[in-house]
């Protein structure tokens, strides 16, 4: 970290700053809170003011061996003890080391009577003890507003307010100070007026009645800072801001490639099985079987020796034991040997924040080599869309840096918008199988299909998706002129198909019979023209013959009368004029 | 303020004054207003608490652990230690009547008139 370079070393324009160990903190400030200077942390009822001036003293003790006066307003040292203690600061170890200085400031107004002129040494000269009688470099002042309660003066109040931070920041120690948020400012009296080096806004929001906690960097004098409003949470270990832009897009990865479980899902991706490391997502509408899928995967892991940490947010581990158990899927042996752990919540059980949290928990602890969140969708309810992406995107990331292999499923609602309604989730995903139901017959039957596989040459075709009591089975599905076939519905298509055909042979059968009897009732007529035809030609030469007989008669008989006439002029042939009148009967 | 504590009524119309006063009064340094204050208090209790009274002067510049017994912040801060309840007058007394409110020498007045 920047911030642990000794401050000589740095230029002396920059601000010296004062690492607070708060995870994530340090990072947006870019190496803490100003050293020396009172740092304000104001934000409503309950969104964790005194944990995080709490933690930063315990830090300050722990990380940088920096005593540390809390001076508390509202709650006893017994009180802040105790709370603290939830987030496993030992405070009263600390204070036997004399790390640690609790102060408690009773403030109560009835008992207070106000009779002229006044100051606020007693305090001064209260804290000054504190702060001397531990060698404190750092200070929390929780909540200083106590005093606007308990002080009738306000005047009065505001001045020695003023003259406290000054006092303070001469006193060289890194203050925090607490104050509660305010309607129209960002405190409710108005502190921000007196500190002005750093103010932190804490915030505790309703979303969709699950309540997330923001902070954001308001103010910082003389630096950068991430000015964006990040989550935070506050677990087991104390607060964590979650800075998405810190992570950066350069983990290692692994090699080699990890079987599904499912041998005919290991030959639709290149026939190996995903790659290790990678991010797996599995999506499907109800019912589709991604539970099953994924226990599969978990199976075959366990069965190879690995650790797979199995996130339901749908199921209790022993509701999956014994419904994987029907299909033949037996975790329950994989669970006793330490191979497969089951984290089961409901995804309204707190905010998104808190999932992470403890998922990251989890994998710190269990130290998995697959990781099977089911399903990631549900978790994603629990905040916003951009929140649920965010969170998604750090889950991911963080798996990837540890080379885990993680495989989400993930819900869609019916209908064919698949794609769309995931297209904001694959972008993160480095293999996403799709799982879908075909209805009709009076049944429905699984798909599945890999849409997308980076990095190694996976199929495109559609597989029918068989659940049975012996496990899973994936099968071709028919694909035919009516659209992909599964199911009853594609051993009756089967059946249709050598139906079809033998109808077929039965129709050609026919039809040649029928052509053959076409081909004969043609000939047929064909002879009885021909004999037609025949006829005719014998009738014209007898005509013919006709005609030649009574011209040959004709003439005869003019020649007969023209001798008998004695006429001189010789006469036309007979035979021309006969032809002339032939042509012109045929012409018209 | 309250005089409906138990014990004044049980000791019936009986004064507080009846009994023995000993008074802190907590200062840092002798600041202008600290001295205001402990001339004020001595007048008062002249006054009021004539031969029965006893004042303690704290200088928190001298003994700064002091502050936390009786949780001081104001200075200057007059703590009555006895007789019970233990009260607390900051400020430099010179609003003479607030002073004896709050003392319980005499009850408070209510805006709309005498009790």
């Amino acid at each position: 970290m920047k911030t642990a370079r000794p401050r000589r070393s740095r230029p002396p324009s920059r601000l010296p700053k004062c690492p607070t160990g708060i995870q994530g903190l340090d990072e947006i400030t870019g190496g803490g809170l100003p050293r020396g200077r009172p740092t304000l942390v104001c934000g409503g009822a309950g969104c964790g003011k005194t944990l995080f001036a709490a933690e930063f003293l315990v830090r300050g003790v722990v990380q940088f061996n920096e005593p540390g006066v809390f001076m508390t307003f509202e709650e006893t040292a017994v009180e802040l003890r105790a709370n603290v203690a939830s987030l496993g600061f030992d405070l009263a170890s600390l204070e036997r080391q004399e790390k640690i200085l609790i102060d408690h400031v009773h403030v109560e107004r009835s008992e207070i009577h106000e009779t002229g002129d006044y100051d606020l040494e007693g305090l001064f000269v209260r804290l000054n003890l504190a702060i001397d009688s531990i060698g404190a470099k750092r200070v929390v002042l929780d909540t200083l507003e106590a005093l606007f309660a308990g002080l009738p003066n306000e005047a009065i109040l505001r001045a020695e307010l003023r003259r406290l931070f000054r006092w303070l920041k001469d006193k060289g120690v890194t203050a925090i100070i607490t104050a509660e948020r305010g309607r129209e400012q960002l405190t409710r009296h108005g502190m921000e007026e007196y500190v002005s080096d750093c103010v932190i806004l804490l915030d505790h929001r309703v979303n969709n009645q699950i309540a997330t906690r923001h902070l954001r960097v308001v103010k910082y004098r003389g630096a950068l800072h991430g000015t964006n409003e990040f989550p935070f949470l506050i677990g087991e270990k104390g607060i964590s801001v979650l800075p998405i832009t810190s992570l950066a897009l350069n983990h290692k990865v692994p090699e080699g490639r990890i079987p599904t479980g499912i041998p005919r899902l290991d030959a639709m991706l290149g026939g190996r099985g995903f790659f290790r490391g990678s991010s797996i997502l599995l999506t499907g509408t109800p019912g589709t079987g991604k539970t099953i899928v994924s226990a599969n995967f978990a199976q075959a892991a366990g069965r190879r020796g690995e650790r797979v940490l199995f996130v339901s947010f749908e199921e209790s581990p022993d509701q999956l034991i014994r419904n994987m158990l029907s299909i033949g899927l037996r975790l329950e042996p994989l669970v006793r040997r330490g191979l497969l752990r089951f984290h089961s919540a409901r995804p309204s059980l707190y905010g998104l924040e808190m999932h992470l949290a403890t998922l990251f928990k989890e994998i710190a602890t269990f130290r998995p080599h697959i990781v099977i969140v089911d399903p990631v969708t549900s978790l994603m309810e629990a905040g916003t869309d951009f929140e649920g992406k965010a969170m998604v995107t750090r889950l991911i990331d963080y798996l990837k840096a540890q080379q885990i292999t993680s495989l989400f499923t993930s819900l869609t609602q019916g209908g064919h918008a698949l794609q769309q309604s995931e297209a904001s989730m694959s972008s993160l995903m480095d293999a996403w199988l799709l799982l879908q139901d075909f209805e009709g017959n009076g049944e429905r039957n699984r798909v599945l299909y890999v849409l997308k596989a980076r990095g190694m040459a996976h199929s495109n075709q559609i597989r029918e998706f068989l659940i049975s009591n012996r496990g899973i089975d994936l099968v071709d599905a028919y694909i035919g002129p009516s659209g992909v076939l599964t199911g009853s519905a594609r051993a009756a298509q089967d059946s249709r198909e050598q139906a079809e055909a033998l109808t077929r042979q039965q129709e050609a059968g026919r039809r040649k019979q029928e052509l053959q009897r076409h081909r004969a009732s043609l000939e047929r007529q064909i002879d009885g023209l021909k004999s037609e035809h025949e006829a005719g030609t014998d009738e014209l030469r007898q005509i013919d013959e006709q005609v030649g007989v009574q011209t040959r008669l004709l003439s005869a008989e003019r020649t007969e009368l023209g001798r008998l006439r004695q006429a001189d002029v010789p006469t036309v042939p007979v035979s021309r004029r006969i032809r002339q009148t032939k042509s012109a009967q045929h012409s018209p | 303020m309250k005089r409906s504590c138990p014990k004044p009524r049980t000791a019936g119309t009986l004064p507080q004054a009846e009994k023995f006063w000993e008074l802190r009064l907590y200062v840092a340094g002798q600041t202008p207003k600290s001295l205001t204050a402990l001339s004020n208090l001595r007048r008062i209790c002249d006054d009021h608490l004539k031969g029965r009274y006893h004042i303690d002067v704290i200088d928190l510049l001298a003994e700064p652990q002091l502050s936390r017994g009786d949780q001081i912040l104001a200075i200057p801060t007059l703590v009555r230690k006895l007789p019970q309840p233990v009260r607390k007058i900051i400020g430099d007394l010179s609003d003479t009547e607030r002073v004896l409110v709050g003392l319980d020498l005499r009850p408070a007045v209510k805006p709309g008139g005498r009790p």
